[in-house]
């Protein structure tokens, strides 16, 4: 087999145009993931809602944003909402908003299935004490609930990491936009994408290792 | 009305969709009274102990906690909880579960501390001081710092008798405390639970126990299809009970007697 003359010396020389693009990459991730576990928390919550008022709209954003791809999203916020209400995003902004949107729907159904999969028994020996609702939520229901739902937390985490790659439609000068603008101006995509996937590996495994490290300190607290 | 009724019911009907479970209860608790409940599994009597502290939601009847009624009647007779009302009560009428239920994320110090923290607002040092008072009181005073997942059943469930003793309840409700215990650890469940009784602390036990509903029980309660077939002295309701389906229910526990 003839392997082409790979050319990575021409991406390492120019490693720092890629690397300063990771800002951008992890900025959207951070605010994604936040937006996701804070806002997500608040949906699922929603959801589980005895109010129909309140559980029916929760489970609508969640269907809309869980049912349709990411990048339609995106392009909606950053297109179509400037034609809809008049208001123009910068690209950032547009998919960060997305990002987010789409994490809180994915957030809103970790938190759902780990509240209810805690045992009937813990609510019932809450409310025996004389436990008020949200009391009982925030102390007992919450942090059993979080235990079970790391495991689903970093898998969504690290799915919305690489989704970032997304913003590339819109210009959001971050990794992906900068990996296709590089090799198509020096006509080296093997190589060039080979080292933006290294980059990816190296942003997100840290985290893997952190959430791994959140399992078995929770599993040495016994629960 | 006496001034001694703590816990008094009036009429109490619950149903599950089309099976009434409970059918017209009437029940006086004085204080200091220790109430045995018994009866075959579907007799109502789980149902009837969750329904005093409005686990489960009667459907027809009224609750009256030192003589108070408990939630409003409606128009159409039924009655309206509030949840702070209910808070309230549970507050007040403590209770052991089968299953134990503890927190598993807290240790036994901090299951037994929940409550006086969370419902009774009491401050951090006096809530520890507390716990520490009621583990040594059911023997596990060395269990303080461990997780629910490192005892056993029998130590589990002294834990969640000091978590209930914790509020100082007026009534104490044991929902069948020992039913999932292993044998040799049911004895120290009731043991811990005889010695409460010196302390002229009301409670309701439901159980299968009949040696020790005899024993600790001054009244003894035999549930049949959702209504009390029989309420009167252990002596009387274990060894000349009236009615004929309290006999064929006492005859399947001494059928077998070494």
């Amino acid at each position: 087999m003839n392997l082409p003359e790979l050319q990575f010396g021409e991406v390492f020389a120019n490693i720092d145009l890629l690397l300063k693009a990771c800002g951008l990459t992890l900025a959207l991730w951070a605010i994604a993931l936040g937006a996701g576990l804070s806002g997500g928390l608040f949906f699922g919550l929603a959801r589980i809602a005895q109010n129909r008022w309140i559980a029916w709209p929760a489970r609508a954003f969640v269907e809309v944003f869980r049912n349709t791809p990411v990048l339609v999203q995106l392009i909606w916020f950053y297109y179509a909402l400037p034609v809809v209400t008049g208001l123009q995003l910068p690209a950032f902004a547009a998919a960060a908003l997305a990002l987010s949107l789409n994490a809180c729907a994915y957030c809103a159904e970790i938190y759902r299935g780990g509240i209810q999969a805690v045992p009937a028994g813990q609510w019932e020996a809450g409310r025996a004490l004389g436990m008020g609702r949200a009391r009982l939520l925030w102390r007992v229901v919450l942090p059993l609930a979080v235990r079970r739902m790391v495991p689903a937390f970093t898998n969504r985490a690290v799915e919305l990491a690489k989704n970032t790659s997304v913003a590339s439609i819109v210009t959001v000068h971050e990794l992906m936009y900068t990996a296709r603008l590089f090799s198509s101006q020096n006509y080296l995509p093997l190589e060039t994408f080979t080292v933006v996937a290294l980059i990816y590996f190296v942003l997100i495994y840290p985290f893997t290792l952190a959430s791994y490290a959140l399992e078995r300190r929770f599993a040495a607290s016994g629960a | 009305m006496s001034t001694d009724v703590v816990l008094r019911v009036e009429n109490l009907h619950k149903s599950f969709g089309p099976n009434e479970v409970l059918k017209g209860i009437d029940l006086e608790v004085r204080r200091g009274e220790r109430i045995a409940i018994l009866g075959s599994s579907g007799s109502g009597k789980s149902t009837l102990l969750r329904c005093l502290n409005v686990l489960e939601m009667p459907t027809k009847g009224r609750i009256f906690l030192d003589g108070a009624p408990i939630g409003t009647q409606k128009p159409d007779g039924s009655t309206r909880y509030r949840e702070a009302e209910l808070n309230a009560l549970r507050a007040r009428v403590g209770m052991v579960f089968q299953q134990f239920n503890l927190f598993p994320h807290m240790t036994a110090l901090e299951n037994v501390m929940e409550g006086p923290l969370s419902v009774l607002h009491r401050r951090k040092a006096e809530a520890r001081a507390g716990a520490q008072k009621h583990l040594a009181q059911v023997g596990l005073a060395d269990k303080a710092d461990a997780y629910p997942s490192r005892l056993s059943g029998g130590q589990q469930q002294r834990v969640a008798i000091a978590r209930a003793l914790a509020m100082d309840p007026e009534v104490l409700l044991f929902d069948e405390p020992t039913s999932s215990l292993d044998p040799e650890l049911v004895g120290e469940v009731l043991s811990v639970i005889r010695d409460l009784s010196d302390e002229g602390r009301t409670m309701l036990l439901v159980t299968h126990e009949l040696g020790f509903a005899y024993h600790f029980a001054t009244r003894i309660l035999f549930l049949h299809e959702g209504c009390i077939l029989e309420d009167g002295p252990p002596e009387q309701v274990l060894k000349t009970p009236r009615e004929e389906r309290t006999q064929r229910f006492l005859e399947r526990f001494t059928a077998f007697r070494i």
